[in-house]
């Protein structure tokens, strides 16, 4: 053995010497290199790995929605899941993205950049737009994905790909544009970090208006308003989709900063994974205090619930504080379940509207509770303390008008593209379709052909 | 005593069971079953491939009776099962010799009930 080393180490050592040549090639490249342009890609690969982990989150909504629906309707809701990604992107690509970020009409929404026409192959500026909207398309693909949970199992699917469509080509980027793309928002000096507000509330009112239209399942309801449990089928399918969502939260978040080279990516990815921990815990405590048993799938939505909540704080808030918002985002998560199901009597199957349109408004708000300016100022941001911190009410105010006009925006515009599909397509399969299920109904084909699987609610 | 068996539509069991229990015929099994009559099964298109599934899917209900409450069960159930539509079903009444409560021991109608 000895020996052998000797004869290995003499037998390296011209190489050893021959090392910094092999440097040279190198050095003499990253001589053309310079601090910007170093910057320039490494910014374009972190918003591309991070665009590619929020695309992994369309995963996570489809393995969630199914685990959560019954067998029967398996088909339907992946395919949901796969259209909406499909149908957002073409419609993003042609006119969303251009309503979003285009050049400015009156703070309202932008007028230019279709069909990406501001992206240049030969620039390096042209290039990163190319980068920039593969980030921003698999966040309106985010929003779009949302609604289908909370129509699970009895909306019509061409009336599904209809809203897509109208979601990814107008609703969502107007909102964007107000907030991120330079709109009247944006100049009042709203924070949405990541889109509580752009992404999740607007996909959860959205949800709700299209929850009301087509009206609860077949079964949820009995005469006398009480309301029966409809059990998901697969929890292990749900568990792992909310898995691949926190994973893909860690590009959502940290990747909103659209640069590698703001050191705060580090805290973003840490205020989201507390606030998502927090969220779990409190939601499972409520839940186990409320009715008795830790139970899983409101669990499971209490993790969801702290993400969306800390996805507008984020860049904003200390450690501390997005444990405090994931956790007080738990609670409302399961207080909201309930208020839906029993006092409005909205049938959301997957609790889409409790976890993102209202934590999402609870998220944004709370940017002007535990907003600190020395967290903004380290991810970019420009704006004062929240009301916490000794910067009285101005942010939260801002904040406030921001969650309301999106509201206002996002109910009237999805009441409309809603109201329009019913008139095209109708909204409801029909009952016989609902109870057989909707994989036979509509995709003429069953999920787990061969299994034996009770049809009979 | 009676067997009642009864081969439904899927899609109608809740129905079938809110009407039994209107009817005061609260006891009941119910199987997944597979079967075929005269309708011939329908299409399913997979990857473009177009199969006929033949046996169709029901339910199949099992149900113990004393003989006052035969006619209440088996109007119940035609009522509630009826669509008017080929593959609606159909109900078996046979002679049943032996019932037992397993707990009690209890035999014939008192273990019906």
């Amino acid at each position: 053995m000895r020996l052998m080393w000797n004869q290995l180490k003499k037998a390296a050592k011209p190489l050893l010497w021959a090392m910094p040549l092999l440097l040279l090639p190198i050095l003499a490249y990253a001589d053309d290199a310079t601090a910007e342009s170093n910057a320039t890609a490494i910014n374009t690969v972190w918003t591309l790995v991070a665009a590619f982990l929020v695309f992994f989150m369309q995963a996570g909504f489809a393995m969630v929605e199914t685990g959560l629906t019954r067998a029967k309707n398996s088909c339907n809701i992946l395919m949901k899941n796969l259209m909406d990604f499909c149908v957002g992107s073409i419609a993003y690509w042609a006119v969303g993205f251009g309503i979003m970020f285009g050049a400015d009409a009156m703070g309202l929404f932008g007028t230019n950049g279709f069909f990406l026409s501001a992206a240049d192959p030969t620039t390096g500026d042209g290039l990163w737009q190319f980068a920039y909207w593969m980030f921003q398309v698999v966040f309106a693909a985010t929003a779009a994905t949302i609604v289908s949970g909370a129509m699970a199992e009895r909306t019509k699917f061409s009336a599904y790909l209809f809203y897509t469509f109208f979601i990814s080509l107008i609703i969502y980027p107007i909102v964007g544009h107000w907030i991120w793309g330079g709109g009247w928002l944006s100049k009042m000096g709203m924070v949405d970090f990541a889109g509580s507000t752009v992404v999740h509330s607007v996909g959860g009112w959205a949800a709700m208006v299209g929850a009301i239209m087509v009206g609860p399942r077949i079964g949820k309801y009995n005469p006398d308003g009480s309301s029966n449990s409809i059990p998901g089928h697969n929890l292990p399918l749900a568990a792992l989709g909310v898995f691949i969502l926190w994973f893909g939260w860690f590009g959502f978040n940290p990747g909103s900063t659209t640069a590698g080279t703001n050191l705060s990516i580090a805290t973003i990815a840490v205020t989201t994974n507390l606030a998502a921990a927090a969220g779990a815990i409190t939601a499972m405590l409520t839940v186990w205090m409320m009715f008795g048993k830790p139970d899983t799938s409101m669990t499971l939505n209490g993790a969801l619930a702290g993400l969306v909540a800390i996805t507008a704080p984020c860049a904003s808030v200390s450690p501390l504080s997005a444990v405090l918002i994931g956790a007080i985002a738990g609670v409302i998560v399961v207080m909201s379940v309930n208020f839906f199901e029993h006092t409005l009597k909205i049938d959301d199957p997957v609790g889409a509207i409790s976890v993102h349109a209202v934590c999402g408004a609870w998220g944004t708000l709370a940017v002007g509770l535990f907003a600190q300016e020395v967290y903004g100022t380290a991810s970019g941001l420009s704006h004062g303390n929240g009301l916490f911190f000794g910067g009285g009410l101005h942010l939260l105010m801002v904040e406030l008008i921001g969650v309301i006009a999106v509201f206002a925006w996002t109910v009237a515009g999805s009441a409309v593209v809603f109201g329009a599909a019913k008139m095209l397509t109708g909204l409801r399969a029909d009952d016989e379709e609902q109870i057989k299920g909707l994989d036979i109904g509509e995709h003429g084909m069953e999920a787990y052909a061969g299994f034996e699987i009770f049809v009979t609610d | 005593m009676k067997l009642i068996t009864a081969f439904i539509q899927p899609h109608k069991l809740t129905a079938v069971k809110d009407a039994l229990q209107a009817a005061d015929v609260t006891k009941m099994s119910v199987t997944n079953a597979l079967g075929c009559g005269q309708q011939q099964g329908y299409l399913e298109t997979y990857r473009g491939v177009k199969h006929r599934i033949n046996l169709l899917k029901k339910v199949r209900l099992d149900i113990a009776v004393n003989d006052n409450y035969v006619d209440k069960a088996l109007e119940a159930i035609i009522e509630s099962a009826k669509s008017g539509k080929i593959g609606d079903g159909k109900i078996f009444v046979t002679d049943l010799a032996q019932c037992i409560r397993i707990r009690t021991g209890e035999r014939g109608h008192k273990a019906i009930g």
